[in-house]
C-alpha cells in the first residue's frame, strides 16, 4: 500500500537543505506520498530508502504479461475489489487448452485462432493457448507456433521437458504450469533462464505464500497463483481472500490468479469462467473450444471490465432495423449503450422498419444528455446532416424520444424539411407508437 | 507462514423476508420460502454463513405468449396455454417460486381465475406480475389481491408510478410488494422510502433494483446490486431488502437468445448460445447478491441451481 507523507520523510535525510526546491523534507515528503514528484529530485536519499520507496510504490497485485511475436496478454495491477470503487483494468486472459497427444492439436488451434466475434464495434477473439504435456510437449509447441502467434502456456511439471519446449518460444513471455512444493527449485531455474513466469501451485494460502517466497528467492519475480479452489464456493473464497490481502499489500500473493474452468467438467465450464471473469482470475484456461460458449464470456469480459465512469458507447451513425426503406421512419436516440439496446431491441423486436440514428451524447442517456447539453437541437441537425439521412429516406418523418418533447420547436427550425413528431418516453412504447401513430 | 485472513464486520444485515404463508399462517402454500438474511457480501462464508440461499423463480403467464421464443415453446409445449398446468410443470423442473405474469388481455375477472388455477395446481409459494402498464396493473392486482388474502403473494410490478395502489392493496391483504427501480442506488431507496412511509411492514418488501442481459448493460445491474449490498451492510436500513432480478426476461429478449437465423456464425450454435445468455446473466447478478432470479428455459434452472449449492457449502 501506498505510504503516507509521514512514513517517506522518516525515510529522507531530515537535512532540510531545500535543494529539492522545497522548504524542507516533510514538504517533499509530502509531494512524494502524492506523487507529485519523482524521488530522484532528491541528491541525498540512501539506497536503502531508495529500495523500500520502490517497493511500496509496485502495484499490490504484480502485472504480468504474457507474450509472443504477435499479441501479448497482461494480468494484474489490479487496485479495487468492486468494479464500481475504480474500474478492473487487465481483462483475464482466455486461453484454449489443447493436448500434445492430440494428433490434431494444430488444427484445433488453427480453427480457434481464426474465431473473431464483434461486439459493439469490438473485435473480441481467444488470447492464447495452453498446451498440456501428456505427449511429446516440444513436438506440440512446434506445430501450435506453425499455426498462431499468440501466447501459451505450457501445462506439465517436468522441468527437463519444459526447458527443451521453451527453447522452441526464444524471445516469448511463456507461463509455465506449475511449480508445487515438489518440484518449485527445478521449475524455478528454468523459468529463470528462459524469462518465464511461473504457476505456483499450493492447498493453502499459507503454503501458497511460502512457495512464492521460496521461488522469489530464486530469483524469478514474475508468478502465477493457482489457488486450487475445487468448486465455486471454494474458489470464491480463496480467490477473494488472496485479493484482499494482496490489496492490503501482502506482497506473498500479489500476483496474478489462473484458473481452470473444465476441473469439474466441461458442463460447468461456462459457469465457473463466468465467476473467474467476475472474481479476479488472471487467466482463465477452457477445455472446450465452442463459439456458443466463447462468445457470452468474451462478452461478459467486456462487461465487468469496462471503466464504470465511462460507459460502453455506441458508435454514432445509421442503424438499419428490420431493412430500413426510403418511406420508413427516422428514429433519434443517444449513445448511452444501454439507451441503444433498449430502442434497438424493442423496434428489433415489434418487427417494423426503422432508421435510428445514434447522436454523438458522449455516452448519456436521453435525459442526462439532454441536460447536460450533449442532445440538444443543434447536434440532432448535425447528426441527420452529417450522416446524410435525407439521402436515405423518401418520407423526412423524424421521431425524437418523448422526453426531450421540449425540442420538438427547435429541432423544426433546424431541419424545417423535416416533420418531426414526439415518440413517447420509453423505449417499451416505441412499437405501440410506431404502429398507431406512425401509419 | 501464517496469515490473518482480513475479515470485513458489517453492523448492518439484510432482512430475512418470508414469501408464501402455509395453512399454519393462514394461506394454502405447501410451503414457505424465506430468503435473505445475509451479513456479509454473497457467499463470504468464511465471515459469516449464508442463513437462506438464493432461490429460482419460473416465469409463466395467464396466456399463451405469442412472443417466446420458439426455444422455450420447445420444452414448455402445452403447457403454455395453461398456467396451472404450467405452473406444475415448472414446479417438476425445479422452481422454489413461480412468477405469474399477467397481461394486458386480462380482466380481473381471468386475472383472479388465473392466480387461483395456479394457487391450485401448484404448493409453491406465488408472485404475480401485472402487465406493466400503471393503470392495468392496477386494475388486475387490487382483486387478485383481495381474491387470495393471507397468502403472502408478492404483488408486482410496483413502480413510482403505481405504488400507492398496489402497496395498500397489498398492506390490506397481508401481501408481499415487489419495488422496482430502474438500475439505479438512489431511485431504488427512495422507493423503499415512499413505500415504507405508507406504513408497509418492513418484511413485506422485495427489491427490484433492474438489469440488462448479458452484453447489454449487466455492467449496471451488476454494479447496483453490488452497491445496494455493501449499503445495507453498511446499516442503510432502506436498502436492507432481498434481491428479484428478472435475468430470463431480461436475456430471452436479447438477439443472441432470439435469433437463430441471419446472424455471425461466431455466435455458434442457437440453442446453447440461448442458454449460456440466461444463465451466465442470472449467475452474475447471483454473484452480486441477488435473492431470487426469475428464470424461463429449464436448463438454466438447472445449472443455476448447481451453482447455487455450490456457493452454499461453507468451503
Ligand atoms: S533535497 Fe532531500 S534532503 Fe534536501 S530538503 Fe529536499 S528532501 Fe530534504
Amino acid at each position: 500500500m501506498a505510504l503516507s507523507g509521514i512514513q517517506i520523510y522518516k525515510m529522507l535525510p531530515q537535512t532540510n537543505c531545500k535543494e529539492c526546491g522545497f522548504p524542507t523534507c516533510l514538504a517533499f515528503a509530502m509531494k512524494l506520498a502524492a506523487k507529485q514528484v519523482e524521488l530522484g529530485t532528491c541528491p541525498y536519499v540512501s539506497e536503502e530508502s531508495k529500495k523500500q520507496l520502490a517497493e511500496s510504490a509496485a502495484p499490490p497485485i504484480r502485472l504480468i504479461t504474457l507474450k509472443s511475436n504477435g499479441t501479448e496478454v497482461r494480468a494484474g495491477n489490479e487496485v479495487v475489489l468492486f468494479r464500481h470503487e475504480k474500474t478492473f483494468f487487465n481483462k483475464p486472459g482466455l486461453f484454449l487448452r489443447v493436448k500434445a497427444s492430440d494428433p490434431g492439436i494444430a488444427k484445433k488451434v488453427a480453427t480457434a485462432d481464426t474465431y473473431k466475434v464483434n461486439y459493439v464495434g469490438m473485435d473480441l477473439t481467444i488470447d492464447g493457448y495452453a498446451i498440456e504435456a501428456d505427449g511429446d510437449l516440444p513436438a506440440a509447441v512446434k506445430a501450435v507456433r506453425e499455426v498462431t502467434k499468440r501466447p501459451l502456456i505450457l501445462v506439465g511439471g517436468d522441468a527437463s521437458l519444459l526447458d527443451s519446449s521453451l527453447s522452441l518460444l526464444a524471445g516469448e513471455g511463456t507461463l509455465i504450469y506449475a511449480a508445487d512444493s515438489s518440484n518449485c527449485e527445478a521449475l524455478a531455474d528454468v523459468a529463470k533462464k528462459h524469462k518465464a513466469s511461473l504457476v505456483v501451485k499450493a492447498e493453502t494460502l499459507e503454503a501458497l505464500s511460502d512457495l512464492t517466497q521460496k521461488v522469489q528467492a530464486q530469483g524469478v519475480e514474475d508468478m502465477v497463483l493457482d489457488l486450487g479452489g475445487k468448486n465455486l464456493g471454494e474458489w470464491l473464497k480463496l480467490s477473494t481472500q488472496a485479493r484482499r490481502l494482496a490489496l492490503k499489500n501482502f506482497r506473498p500473493l500479489g500476483y496474478p490468479t489462473i484458473f481452470f474452468a473444465a476441473q469439474n467438467g466441461t458442463d460447468k465450464e461456462a459457469v465457473y469462467a463466468a465467476q473467474a471473469i467476475a472474481k479476479y482470475a488472471g487467466f482463465v484456461v477452457i477445455d472446450t473450444f465452442a463459439p456458443e460458449m466463447i462468445y457470452p464470456l468474451l462478452v461478459l469480459r467486456e462487461n465487468i471490465y469496462t471503466d464504470p465512469q465511462k460507459p460502453i458507447q455506441v458508435q454514432p451513425g445509421v442503424y438499419e432495423i428490420n431493412s430500413p426503406k426510403p418511406e420508413s421512419p427516422v428514429l433519434v436516440t443517444t449513445n448511452f449503450s444501454i439507451t441503444y439496446f433498449a430502442v434497438a431491441n424493442e423496434v428489433e423486436g415489434s418487427g417494423l422498419p426503422a432508421w435510428l440514428v445514434v447522436t454523438d451524447a458522449e455516452g448519456m442517456s436521453v435525459l442526462t444528455a439532454w441536460a447536460a447539453g450533449k442532445f440538444d437541437a443543434e447536434r440532432i441537425a448535425k447528426a441527420i446532416k452529417g450522416f446524410d439521412v435525407a439521402s436515405k429516406v423518401s418520407k423526412k418523418r423524424l421521431v425524437l424520444p418523448g422526453h426531450v418533447a421540449v425540442l420538438s420547436g427547435e429541432v423544426e427550425e433546424e431541419l424545417p424539411d423535416w416533420e418531426v413528431r414526439v415518440g413517447p418516453r420509453e423505449a417499451v412504447d416505441l412499437p405501440a407508437f410506431m404502429k398507431q401513430a406512425l401509419n | 507462514m501464517p496469515i490473518e485472513i482480513p475479515k470485513d464486520k458489517w453492523p448492518g444485515n439484510i432482512r430475512a423476508i418470508t414469501i408464501g404463508a402455509t395453512s399454519a399462517d393462514g394461506g394454502t402454500r405447501a410451503k414457505a420460502v424465506t430468503v435473505g438474511g445475509g451479513t456479509t457480501m454473497p457467499y463470504l462464508q468464511f465471515e459469516a454463513p449464508t442463513p437462506n440461499k438464493p432461490v429460482i423463480a419460473i416465469e409463466i403467464k395467464s396466456r399463451k405468449p405469442e412472443d417466446w421464443s420458439p426455444l422455450l415453446a420447445e420444452f414448455w409445449g402445452e403447457a403454455l396455454a395453461d398456467p396451472a398446468q404450467w405452473a406444475k410443470k415448472a414446479e417438476e423442473t425445479g422452481a422454489d417460486l413461480i412468477v405469474l405474469a399477467l397481461t394486458v388481455e386480462d380482466g380481473p375477472d381471468d386475472a383472479v381465475k388465473a392466480v387461483k388455477s395456479v394457487l391450485g395446481a401448484t404448493g409453491l409459494p406465488l408472485i404475480v406480475w401485472g402487465p406493466g402498464q400503471a393503470e392495468k396493473d392496477n386494475e388486475l392486482l387490487v382483486p387478485v389481491s383481495e381474491a387470495t388474502k393471507g397468502e403472502r403473494l408478492v404483488l408486482g410490478i410496483c413502480e413510482d408510478k403505481n405504488y400507492r395502489t398496489i402497496v395498500a392493496t397489498a398492506m390490506a391483504n397481508g401481501h408481499l410488494v415487489q419495488a422496482r427501480a430502474p438500475m439505479d442506488v438512489n431511485l431504488s431507496k427512495q422507493l423503499n422510502i415512499l413505500i415504507s412511509d405508507m406504513g408497509m411492514p418492513k418484511d413485506r418488501i422485495i427489491m427490484d433494483p433492474t438489469t440488462g442481459a448479458l452484453g447489454y448493460g449487466i455492467e449496471y445491474g451488476y454494479s447496483v446490486m453490488e452497491r445496494l449490498r455493501l449499503a445495507a451492510l453498511q446499516g442503510d436500513a432502506m436498502t436492507q431488502f432481498p434481491m428479484l432480478v428478472t435475468p430470463g426476461f431480461e436475456a430471452w429478449k436479447t438477439k443472441e437468445a432470439k435469433v437463430g437465423e441471419g446472424v455471425p456464425e461466431a455466435w455458434g450454435d442457437w440453442k446453447a448460445r440461448a442458454i449460456h445468455w440466461e444463465t451466465l446473466t442470472a449467475m452474475s447478478l447471483v454473484e452480486s447478491g441477488a435473492d431470487i432470479v426469475v428464470l424461463r428455459h429449464p436448463e438454466s434452472v438447472k445449472r443455476v441451481k448447481e451453482a447455487i449449492e455450490e456457493l452454499m457449502v461453507a468451503a
